[in-house]
């Protein structure tokens, strides 16, 4: 800090502004796409009107005991799906970074590239492409039944557990990067040196790989929450009427019903429940600290 | 077991894996390597719907309900541009794509260059805007997007989608850029200082051919980003359309196989991409 500080004090007033110059583009950027619509949602879930009449804001509060009262086990679900998807991804991609990390030898980078190239397709395309895989006469329970190994009425789909595995399938590679990035920087020597302190296998791992690695696992837990509870996608191609998620709730009151002050509570409430658990989790850590781990 | 063979002479990982192998002096003792079979049934989860999308392109159905195997066919690469709004809707989001690279990558890169770079006022706001960005809910962004715009009364379409676009990958560009200016040697433009180049030409010779690999992997990502986007686009598209809101409006009438022709072409185009990247790299390196 002091010694960039002295440095840019010889090169005078132009490095001093340098830095404002190159950020300003991108502040405004963010200023007035990102944080005024964040500031416009939230005056518009405190308005009355109507589309015809106009919107006048009139600190409705009431526009949140309604949004609450009316939706609150969609916003309830969604966080127990998001939340279960998470774990799924922790179960799931933290055995697959751990074994490319330390067991990929030199083809690591090309397992990397194996997990994400199923990601060129289309989320949405991946999605729907699900939705046929798993229907009801599909090539997987059509080809079941018709061989008799499964009853006529047996279905997948419109279940809270294909919604599930649709969104840990769809956020998993934000469980692994950040896992892998942690785990293929760490110094195997520390490995070694538990292992020559008479850790087993099992011990090295709880009481010195896992730890160390637990900054990689809570940047993947915010970058697959967040995602994953906000989710309507996967649950409206693989939950049906009965797993409906908050997104969707938002979206058809934004886009199809038009009842833009509700919307903006609801948008509003779901943000603040999130954003509330994230930057707690956040400060815990520092906010550099998860981005740094991100940037691999 | 596969470290012991496979580092080769100049590869990267060779001191790591060397070293990542500790139990090998013990290796006498051969035990079934039970992450790789697992690492594996997980590549074959994930590639699942691609393989159905691939192999189901080639279907011989007569109407659009693309589920059950019909038989093969060609038919649907050699008619692939059937469908008049699939195709504006497809280079739409190539057009849209390509400028949100543009920009964000011009703007994530200054963002960058200074976040990496330089301490100055309001950094650690900029570091917080730029992780609430990445980090906010796609529908939030989305329905906040849509307030504003309705409030000043804009018309969405093309040029808003293309706004939401660059406002959701510029973060990324700026994280990746700044990523590898705090790992860049000094010495190396302290030594073109010194040599008497003047700050630009630094810039110009020295510093951006240093940043040019992290800022066409940005740009990439702003790329990737942008052409994969449904939610945030659904709600500042107004009657705009992009290739991933086409099929998602096509669900209800029944996906055509051109989809699957043109996810297939998609797919096809980002694993060269993505295998050539390797390969450079790789030489690169060595």
């Amino acid at each position: 800090m002091t010694m960039a500080a002295t440095r840019e004090g010889k090169r005078g007033r132009t490095a001093r502004l340098a830095p404002y110059a190159l950020v300003l583009p991108g502040w405004l950027w963010l200023a007035l796409f990102f944080v005024a619509p964040i500031a416009s949602v939230i005056s518009m879930s405190l308005m009355t009107g109507g589309l015809a009449a106009g919107y006048t804001f009139t600190f409705e509060i009431g526009n949140y005991a309604r949004a609450v009262e009316l939706y609150w086990e969609q916003i309830l679900r969604s966080l127990l799906y998001g939340g279960l998807a998470t774990l799924l991804c922790v179960a799931i991609g933290y055995p697959v970074a751990y074994w490319i990390a330390f067991k990929g030898g030199a083809y690591k980078s090309t397992y990397l590239l194996l997990v994400l190239l199923p990601f060129f397709v289309s989320f949405v395309l991946r999605t729907i492409s699900w939705g046929f895989i798993l229907s009801d006469n599909g090539v997987v329970l059509g080809t079941l039944k018709s061989l008799g190994l499964l009853p006529g009425d047996f279905g997948v789909l419109n279940s809270a557990t294909a919604v599930v595995f649709g969104l840990a399938y769809n956020f998993l590679p934000f469980m692994v990067l950040p896992i892998y990035a942690v785990l293929e920087r760490m110094d195997h020597g520390v490995v070694e040196a538990a292992h020559d302190l008479y850790a087993g296998r099992v011990q090295a791992f709880v009481r010195v790989v896992l730890p160390m690695s637990l900054p990689g696992v809570f940047a993947g837990v915010i970058m697959v929450f967040i995602p994953t509870s906000a989710d309507y996608v996967n649950a409206t191609v693989l939950g049906g009427a009965d797993n409906t998620m908050i997104g969707k709730v938002i979206q058809t009151q934004y886009l199809v019903n038009n009842a833009y002050p509700l919307a903006a509570a609801i948008t509003f409430i779901l943000m603040a429940a999130l954003l509330i658990g994230i930057f707690s989790y956040a400060k815990a850590l520092g906010t550099e600290q998860v981005m740094e781990v991100q940037a691999r | 077991m596969t470290t012991a063979t496979e580092t080769g002479p100049g590869a990267p990982d060779a001191g790591a894996s060397a070293t990542g192998s500790v139990r090998r002096p013990r290796g006498a003792r051969r035990r079934p390597d039970w992450g790789k079979y697992f690492t594996w049934t997980v590549l074959c989860w994930l590639f699942a719907p691609i393989a159905f999308m691939v192999v189901f392109s080639f279907n011989d159905i007569a109407g659009r309900h693309n589920v059950t195997w019909e038989g093969f066919t060609l038919r649907w690469y050699s008619d692939a541009f059937a469908y008049p709004d699939l195709n504006v809707a497809l280079l739409n989001t190539v057009t849209i794509a390509v400028l949100t690279m543009l920009i964000a990558g011009f703007l994530g890169t200054l963002l960058g260059l200074a976040l990496g770079r330089y301490r100055f006022l309001g950094q650690s706001a900029t570091n917080l805007v730029m992780f609430s960005a990445i980090s906010a809910p796609e529908v939030v962004l989305g329905a906040s997007l849509l307030s504003m715009f309705l409030t000043m009364n804009l018309a969405v379409g093309y040029w808003t989608i293309l706004i939401a676009h660059v406002m959701f990958s510029v973060s990324f560009v700026a994280i990746t850029v700044r990523a590898r200016v705090l790992t860049m040697d000094p010495s190396v433009e302290e030594a073109a200082r010194d040599l008497g180049a003047t700050p630009l030409t630094t810039f110009r010779l020295v510093t951006l051919p240093l940043l040019v690999p992290a800022i066409t992997s940005g740009g990439l990502i702003a790329f990737a980003l942008s052409v994969d986007d449904f939610i945030i686009t659904s709600f500042v598209s107004g009657s705009t359309q992009t290739f991933p809101l086409w099929i998602w409006g096509s669900t209800r009438v029944g996906i055509p196989p051109q989809v699957n022709v043109m996810g297939t072409l998609i797919f096809g185009l980002g694993v060269l991409l993505a295998v050539a990247n390797t390969v450079l790299a790789r030489r690169r390196s060595r």
